[in-house]
């Protein structure tokens, strides 16, 4: 005890400490790595997830530029050239996708060798590369479009529901357990049926139940984060509800959204092709990939390449988003992070 | 180190309760009935075990709970029941808390700089973006970091420069309370000695008082004035570093303190150890009425029970 009190009677000048400049002082135990610079090289270290970031890019050039540059339109009709098979130049003077069915040399029967039908054409003549695009095209903006409509519904619902909790959060969670407890497919059906179809339609039909899973997501984030010590400290310095949550709740749930975004994509993808296959997708001469699918699945014994492009593209689409948000997942996760 | 009862009360806490209703049949009493008074430039230590009720004290002085019952007044306004949007801003902008884990009280998605720019951006303290930059570059020399920290998030920062980044936080509104909620608690013991003296000169400096909240008496009795010993929500003892250390009266604080190693290995063979039990004790908390052992000391017993311990201890 005496010892500790000789500590008391040290000045002011004794308990500096020697050789310390505050102004000048460089602290480099820690590298000055920004976040986002830490998440993308996490991201490019995995490399599933540089080769679908790769593929993703690919096929998002293909499908603004691809129909762009090619002779063919998606809605032209050629009866003259129905059920081409493929022909791709350079891989023609390897003796496949050559234009030849059966040996026969399709292009040249038909008098059209100067024509190139990548992909081939379907029953009516249309250019399946071109139509695959655009369909991707399509997809992508149908999947992106309602995906972000789940976004600012889900984080808007789930951030109010678990950071003011109590009653408001059990009315709320009561609303999206009455939602969820009618069949997906039936709503959709019905808005399709009511409404006229296309992509508004369409993306209105996926989001309208697609942002359960994003509230849900988000609000048990919220509800972890608000009691952390940070978020009082907000409090006791008089933060308004308005200010925890855009400055510190949004921003320590993002990597959740955005992993969930990346999740959600795929699956949005898939449920349009699965509406298109079963009749409900964008109306004709438009193409998506599901349509496509679907068109090319009833000839598909006959000639297989107009259902296996399509199935294809978007195998490797939703492949690679699934690959790119597990990425996501490992370079973003705040269990890692905090050190 | 005397306290001075001359100086202005600061915060004066009456009969503060707090139960945290766990049923309807069970209710969880954190803090029963319990007063003490802070004066201007004092730094008040508040010990007890786990689960006694210190933090849930600061917490409901700092209105983060809604205090069940008694009364709070911080610089002459009373901050225990609803507030008017005048005393809200007061306690706001003059009461700030230091949080116990340093790492989990600062936003991992912001920089230092705007981590402790908050209460200033809140209140809206600064006319220029020049301004706030100066503000937080002065109050960061203050705690001892360089203006280099500013860019940093916090998990590029070690413990010691957490909790220092913590405790600017606090200041930069210049309050007048600051409450160390087991502020060094979560720090190993070299940065413990940094941020308790870091403490105490911006106590000397500011001139803000201090409701300093530990479970280490040796640091207590280093920093504090006045000590208010806590145990099972009741303040069993009170009064200045001197009263309580040297003159312990109630069994539980003779307890506690003589559980405190001695550096002297000679000394430390033979330390008395006195063990307490409120179970078996046979004292009851909530029929004791606080008595007056000298103008500072107060001790939390009936009349018999204290009489007792009195003629125990001469």
């Amino acid at each position: 005890m005496k010892d500790m009190q000789n500590v008391q009677h040290l000045t002011e000048e004794e308990r500096r400490l020697v050789g310390y400049n505050a102004d000048e002082f460089v602290d480099e135990n820690f590298s000055g790595h920004s976040y986002v610079k830490e998440i993308i090289l996490t991201l490019f270290a995995n490399k599933a997830t540089a080769i679908s970031l790769i593929c993703l890019l690919v096929i998002v050039l293909f499908a603004i530029f691809a129909p762009m540059l090619s002779p063919y339109t998606y809605k032209e009709i050629n009866s003259k050239t129905t059920n081409m098979p493929m022909r791709i130049p350079v891989l023609e003077d390897l003796g496949i996708f050559d234009g030849t069915r059966k040996g026969v040399d399709m292009y040249a029967k038909k008098g059209i060798e100067d024509q190139y039908h990548y992909f081939g054409t379907d029953n009516l003549g249309r250019d399946i590369w071109t139509r695959v695009w655009v369909g991707t095209r399509i997809s992508l903006l149908i999947a992106v479009l309602a995906v972000v409509l789940d976004v600012v519904i889900g984080v808007t619902y789930g951030m109010v529901a678990g950071f003011f909790g109590g009653k408001i959060d059990m009315i709320m969670q009561r609303l999206i357990e009455i939602l969820t407890g009618i069949p997906n497919l039936i709503i959709m059906m019905l808005l399709l049926l009511a409404m006229e179809p296309g992509i508004p339609t369409i993306c209105l039909a996926l989001a309208i139940t697609g942002w359960v899973n994003m509230s849900r997501i988000v609000r048990a984030q919220v509800l972890k984060l608000k009691s952390n010590e940070y978020v009082l400290a907000s409090r006791t310095l008089g933060a308004s509800p308005k200010r925890i949550l855009l400055k510190h709740l949004l921003p320590n749930t993002m990597g959740q959204i955005i992993i969930t975004f990346m999740f959600s994509v795929p699956h949005a993808i898939f449920f349009e092709a699965f509406l298109a296959f079963i009749g409900l997708g964008v109306p004709i001469p438009m193409a998506s990939l599901g349509t496509l699918i679907n068109d090319g699945y009833r000839s598909a014994m006959l000639y297989p390449y107009q259902v296996l492009c399509p199935a294809a593209v978007l195998s490797v689409l939703m492949l690679s988003f699934n690959l790119l948000g597990d990425g996501l997942r490992d370079a973003i996760d705040p269990q890692m992070r905090s050190m | 180190m005397q306290a001075n009862d001359q100086r202005e009360v600061l915060l004066k806490v009456e009969n503060l309760k707090q139960y945290f209703p766990i049923s309807r049949s069970y209710t969880v009493k954190a803090v029963d009935d319990i007063s003490f008074t802070i004066h201007r430039g004092e730094i008040y230590g508040l010990v007890g075990e786990s689960g006694s009720g210190k933090s849930t004290t600061g917490r409901s002085i700092i209105r983060l709970y809604d205090p069940t019952d008694g009364k709070i007044t911080f610089c002459g306004q009373d901050i225990s029941g609803k507030m008017p949007r005048d005393t809200v801003r007061m306690l706001r902008t003059k009461m700030h808390m230091i949080f116990q884990d340093p790492m989990a009280s600062l936003n991992p998605r912001e920089k230092v700089m705007d981590i402790i720019a908050e209460g200033i951006d809140i209140h809206q303290m600064y006319s220029s973006q020049e301004e706030r930059r100066e503000m937080v570059y002065a109050i960061l020399k203050k705690v001892g970091l360089s203006k280099e920290h500013a860019n940093r998030y916090p998990h590029q920062l070690s413990g010691g420069q957490r909790q220092r980044v913590g405790i600017a936080r606090a200041l930069i509104m210049k309050p007048d309370l600051i409450i160390a909620d087991e502020a060094i608690s979560a720090l190993d013991v070299s940065i413990q000695a940094q941020v308790v003296n870091l403490l105490k000169s911006i106590q000397v400096e500011t001139g803000c008082a201090i409701l300093f909240i530990a479970h280490d008496l040796s640091m207590v009795r280093y920093i504090s004035d006045t000590i208010g010993v806590l145990h099972l929500g009741h303040l069993v003892e009170s009064g200045t570093t001197a009263d309580v250390f040297e003159h312990a009266v109630h069994p539980y604080t003779r307890s506690l303190l003589s559980a405190i190693p001695r550096p002297n290995p000679l000394l430390e063979k033979d330390r008395p150890i006195m063990t307490y039990d409120y179970k078996t004790s046979g004292l009851d908390y909530s029929q004791g009425t606080y008595h007056d052992i000298t103008d500072t000391h107060k001790v939390l017993g009936t009349d018999a029970d204290v009489q007792r311990w009195l003629k125990e201890l001469a």
